[in-house]
C-alpha cells in the first residue's frame, strides 16, 4: 500500500435515526448501520466488502460517494477530507468517485435513449470531449462491448447483462479514478455474470481504475479483489489480500461465512461446515462487545465486555487485520461443528 | 435413501406447456420427461425463463387455465394430473404434494399469523379443530428450528427475520406430512449461512419422512450440496440428465460446460478472465430452430453440417444418464478434455 491512498476512510460511522412517538416526533432510537471503520484504497486498486445482508455494505459505498453524510469519522480522498463537504466542494470529486448499480432496471431512465443516458454525467459537468459528446459515446459503448450504432435505443430493447454494461459505461464517462460497484451482477443470470466480471476487470487493469467492490458472493469477491474486507452488523472484522482472507481466515465468521458458501464440486470427503445458529441481531441494540459473539462458539465472558479492536493478530501478515480476541488457528482444524448455543439472536 | 417401491412416485412424460400471449405463443416447457423416486432429490438448474418454474406450476395445476395448452402426462402415484378436476386437485395440494416459494415474505399473508396460516392447511385437510389445528402448528415451528414456537406461533410474518419466514413456509409445505416437495429457488433470497441451514433442514425432514423433493435453483453450487440427481434445463428443454457427480464432475453437454465454466470458484486461478458464455438466454417467443443453444455453443461448428440449426438433438438417457446434443462422445470427450484440468486445480 502506498504511502498517499486513493481513499481514506478512518472511523466512518452512519446511524440512522429513528423517530416515534404522537403528535412529536423524537428520535427513540438508532439503526447502528456502520459503526467505526477503517480502511484505505491505493490507486488502481480493488476492495471487495462482502458480508451478509444488513452488515452495512451498502452504506458504506454511499457513504463514500456521499450519497449519504456520515455520522462521524473521517472521509479523505486524495487528502482532502469530504466527510462533511458541501455541494460545491463535492462537485468536481462526484466526476471522480461514480457508482456501479445492482438493478440495471431500476438504475436507467427508461425514457431517455442510451446516448443521452452515458452522455448525461458530461452534461452535468459540462464536460466537452475532443470531437463532442456523442463520439466520446460510441467510443465507451465500444469499451463496454455494445454496438455504437445502439446509440439511439431505449433501455428496454436491452437484456440485463447489455444493460449492467450500459451502468458501466456511464461510470466510465467522466474518466473516473475510483468506482464504487455495488452487487454488480447479482441480479444477473449465471451465464451473464461472468461477462459482466470479466469486462469490469478489463476496465480495471486497462484504465487503472480503483474499485469499491460490494458484493454477497465470496467467490466473485475473490476473482476480482486483490484486497477483501469482511463486514458483520456494521463493522470490518477482517481485512487482508485475497490470499491471506481465503486461505487463512483468522476471525471465526470468516471461516463460517467461507464454509457455508456452496461449491459446484462433488468432493470424495466432505468439507467442514460450520453451520452458525440463529440469525443476525438487529443493529438497533447490537450486542455489547464483539457483535459476532451471540452466534460464535468460541465466545466467553471477554468478548461480551470488551469489543476485540481490528489489529494484526499473531501469525498475520503485515495488512492481514482481524477483530477477535480468539482468533482461528490453522494448525488445529476442528471437526465440522455445531455452535450448540442455546439463546439464539436477540 | 429407501430404494423398496423403485416404482416411480412422480412420473413426467413428454410434457408441453404453451402459453398464448398477445405476441405469439411462448413454448415454456417444450418436451420434458422424468421421473422421481421417493426419498430422492430432484435438482432442476436452469436460468431464466429455462421452463423449470413453469414445469412446476403445471405440476401443482397451479397455471393459468384458461391461457395454457398442455400436452404429455404427469403422474403422482399412478394417478393422472393433468385431466384431474380442480376439487381433485385441491385434495392433493397442501396433502400429498406442496410447495415453497422463493420469497417467503410475499407468500405469506400479512393478516394473519404464522400458526393460522400453517394451520388453515392442515384443517382443510383433516378437518380437525382450531385448537388442534394450533397445536400442530407449534409442532411444526419446533421441527423447522424455530424458538420458542408457543409463543412465535402468534406472530405476524412482519415479525419474522428472513430466514425464520422460510422456516415457517416449509412448516407450512410440511404439515400434512406430503409425499412430494417442489422447492422453487427456496434460498436464493437468503444469506449463505441462513442458506446452509436451511438446505440442513431439508435434508433432515426428508430423511424422517422419506419425501420425494424437486429442488430448482440456477445455483450449481446448491445442487452440489443437496441433489442425488441433477436435470438441466435449457429453454424449455433437457438438455442434461444425470446423478449430481456426473453432470458437476463429467458434464456431457455444453451448456452445462459453460455454466460450470463461467463461474469463479474459491480456489482457481484469479489474474485470468472467466470463460463466459457468450450472448443471453433465448426468447422463447421465437426459439432458435434445431438446437436451442447453437446460437451461444461454443462446439457447434465441430457438428458436421448444419445439423446443429436444423435437427433437434434427442435426449438419448441410459439409464437416467445423458445429454441433448449432437457431438459425438468422442468429440466430448476430446473438446471438454481441458475442463477437468482447468477447473479442479
Amino acid at each position: 500500500m502506498s504511502n498517499n491512498p486513493l481513499l481514506d476512510v478512518s472511523g466512518l460511522t452512519k446511524h440512522f435515526p429513528i423517530k416515534g412517538g404522537f403528535p412529536i416526533r423524537r428520535t427513540v432510537g438508532a439503526v447502528q448501520a456502520v459503526d467505526g471503520l477503517d480502511f484505505q484504497v491505493a490507486e488502481g486498486e480493488s476492495l471487495g466488502l462482502v458480508g451478509e445482508s444488513g452488515c452495512g455494505k451498502s452504506t458504506t459505498g454511499r457513504l463514500i460517494t456521499r450519497l449519504l453524510e456520515p455520522t462521524g469519522g473521517k472521509i479523505t480522498y486524495r487528502g482532502q477530507d469530504i466527510t462533511h463537504a458541501g455541494r460545491k466542494q463535492l462537485a468536481p470529486i462526484r466526476s471522480e468517485i461514480q457508482m456501479i448499480f445492482q438493478d440495471p432496471y431500476a438504475s436507467l431512465n427508461p425514457r431517455q435513449t442510451v446516448g443521452k443516458i452515458i452522455s448525461g454525467p458530461m452534461e452535468i459537468n459540462d464536460v466537452n470531449p475532443a470531437g463532442g459528446r456523442e463520439k466520446r459515446v460510441r467510443e465507451l459503448l465500444e469499451i463496454v462491448g455494445l454496438n455504437p450504432e445502439h446509440y439511439n435505443r431505449f433501455p428496454h430493447e436491452f437484456s440485463g447483462g447489455q444493460r449492467q454494461r450500459i451502468g458501466v459505461a456511464r461510470a466510465l464517462a467522466l474518466e473516473p479514478k475510483l468506482i464504487v460497484a455495488d452487487e454488480p451482477v447479482s441480479a444477473l443470470d449465471v451465464s451473464i455474470q461472468a461477462q459482466v466480471v470479466n469486462l469490469l476487470q478489463k476496465v480495471q487493469q486497462e484504465l487503472g481504475i480503483a474499485f469499491v467492490f460490494i458484493a454477497h458472493d465470496l467467490a466473485i469477491v475473490r476473482h476480482f479483489s486483490q484486497r477483501v474486507a469482511v463486514m458483520y452488523l456494521g463493522k470490518i472484522v477482517e481485512i487482508a489480500d485475497r490470499e491471506d482472507l481465503y486461505g487463512n481466515p483468522r476471525h471465526p465468521y470468516t471461516r463460517a461465512l467461507l464454509s457455508a458458501v456452496p461449491e459446484a464440486t462433488v468432493d470424495e470427503e466432505p468439507r467442514e461446515r460450520i453451520r452458525l445458529v440463529g440469525d443476525v441481531p438487529s443493529p438497533i441494540n447490537p450486542p455489547s462487545g464483539c457483535r459476532f459473539r451471540t452466534r460464535c462458539w468460541k465466545a466467553t465472558e471477554k468478548c461480551a465486555t470488551e469489543a476485540p479492536p481490528l489489529v494484526q493478530v499473531d501469525g498475520n501478515k503485515p495488512g492481514h487485520l482481524t477483530a477477535c480476541h480468539y482468533p482461528e488457528t490453522t494448525e488445529t482444524i476442528p471437526a465440522p461443528r455445531l455452535s450448540k448455543d442455546p439463546e439464539a439472536a436477540a | 435413501m429407501t430404494s423398496t417401491d423403485q416404482q416411480p412416485f412422480l412420473s413426467i412424460k413428454d410434457l408441453k406447456v404453451h402459453f398464448s400471449t398477445e405476441d405469439g405463443i411462448v413454448k415454456a416447457v417444450d418436451g420434458l420427461s422424468f421421473d422421481l423416486v421417493k426419498g430422492q432429490t430432484l435438482g432442476i438448474v436452469g436460468e431464466s425463463g429455462s421452463g423449470k418454474s413453469v414445469t412446476n406450476l403445471t405440476i401443482l395445476g397451479l397455471h393459468d387455465r384458461d391461457r395454457t395448452a398442455i400436452e404429455g402426462e404427469i403422474l403422482l402415484d399412478g394417478k393422472e394430473l393433468l385431466s384431474a378436476s380442480e376439487k381433485e386437485l385441491e385434495r392433493l395440494r397442501g396433502n400429498k404434494m406442496s410447495m415453497i416459494f422463493q420469497d417467503a415474505l410475499a407468500s405469506l399473508s400479512p393478516y394473519h399469523t404464522i400458526g393460522t396460516q400453517i394451520g388453515e392447511t392442515y384443517r382443510k385437510h383433516t378437518g380437525c379443530s382450531k385448537s388442534e389445528a394450533r397445536k400442530r402448528a407449534i409442532e411444526m415451528l419446533r421441527r423447522v428450528g424455530i424458538p420458542q414456537p408457543d409463543m412465535r406461533v402468534d406472530d405476524y410474518p412482519h415479525q419474522f427475520s428472513g430466514g425464520m419466514r422460510q422456516r415457517a413456509m416449509i412448516a407450512m409445505a410440511l404439515v400434512c406430512d406430503p409425499e412430494l416437495l417442489i422447492a422453487d429457488e427456496p434460498t436464493t433470497a437468503l444469506d449463505v449461512t441462513v442458506q446452509a441451514q436451511i438446505m440442513d433442514l431439508l435434508k433432515d425432514l426428508q430423511q424422517e419422512f422419506g419425501t420425494a423433493i424437486i429442488f430448482i435453483t440456477h445455483d450449481l453450487g446448491v445442487i452440489a450440496d443437496i441433489a442425488d440427481d441433477v436435470l438441466v434445463m435449457y429453454g424449455g428443454r433437457c438438455v442434461e440428465r444425470g446423478t449430481k457427480k456426473e453432470v458437476l464432475s463429467d458434464p456431457q453437454h455444453p451448456y452445462t460446460l459453460g455454466l460450470l465454466n463461467s463461474m469463479p470458484s474459491l480456489h482457481g486461478a484469479v489474474d485470468v478472465p472467466l470463460t463466459p458464455i457468450p450472448g443471453s438466454p433465448p426468447s422463447l417467443l421465437n426459439p432458435p430452430s434445431g438446437c436451442r443453444f447453437h446460437p451461444r455453443c461454443a462446439f457447434a461448428d465441430k457438428v458436421v453440417g448444419d445439423r446443429c440449426s436444423t435437427e433437434r438433438p434427442l435426449l438419448e438417457l441410459v439409464e437416467d444418464r445423458g445429454s441433448a446434443c449432437h457431438l459425438t462422445d468422442a468429440q466430448k470427450q476430446e473438446l471438454f478434455a481441458d475442463f477437468a484440468a482447468t477447473r479442479h486445480n
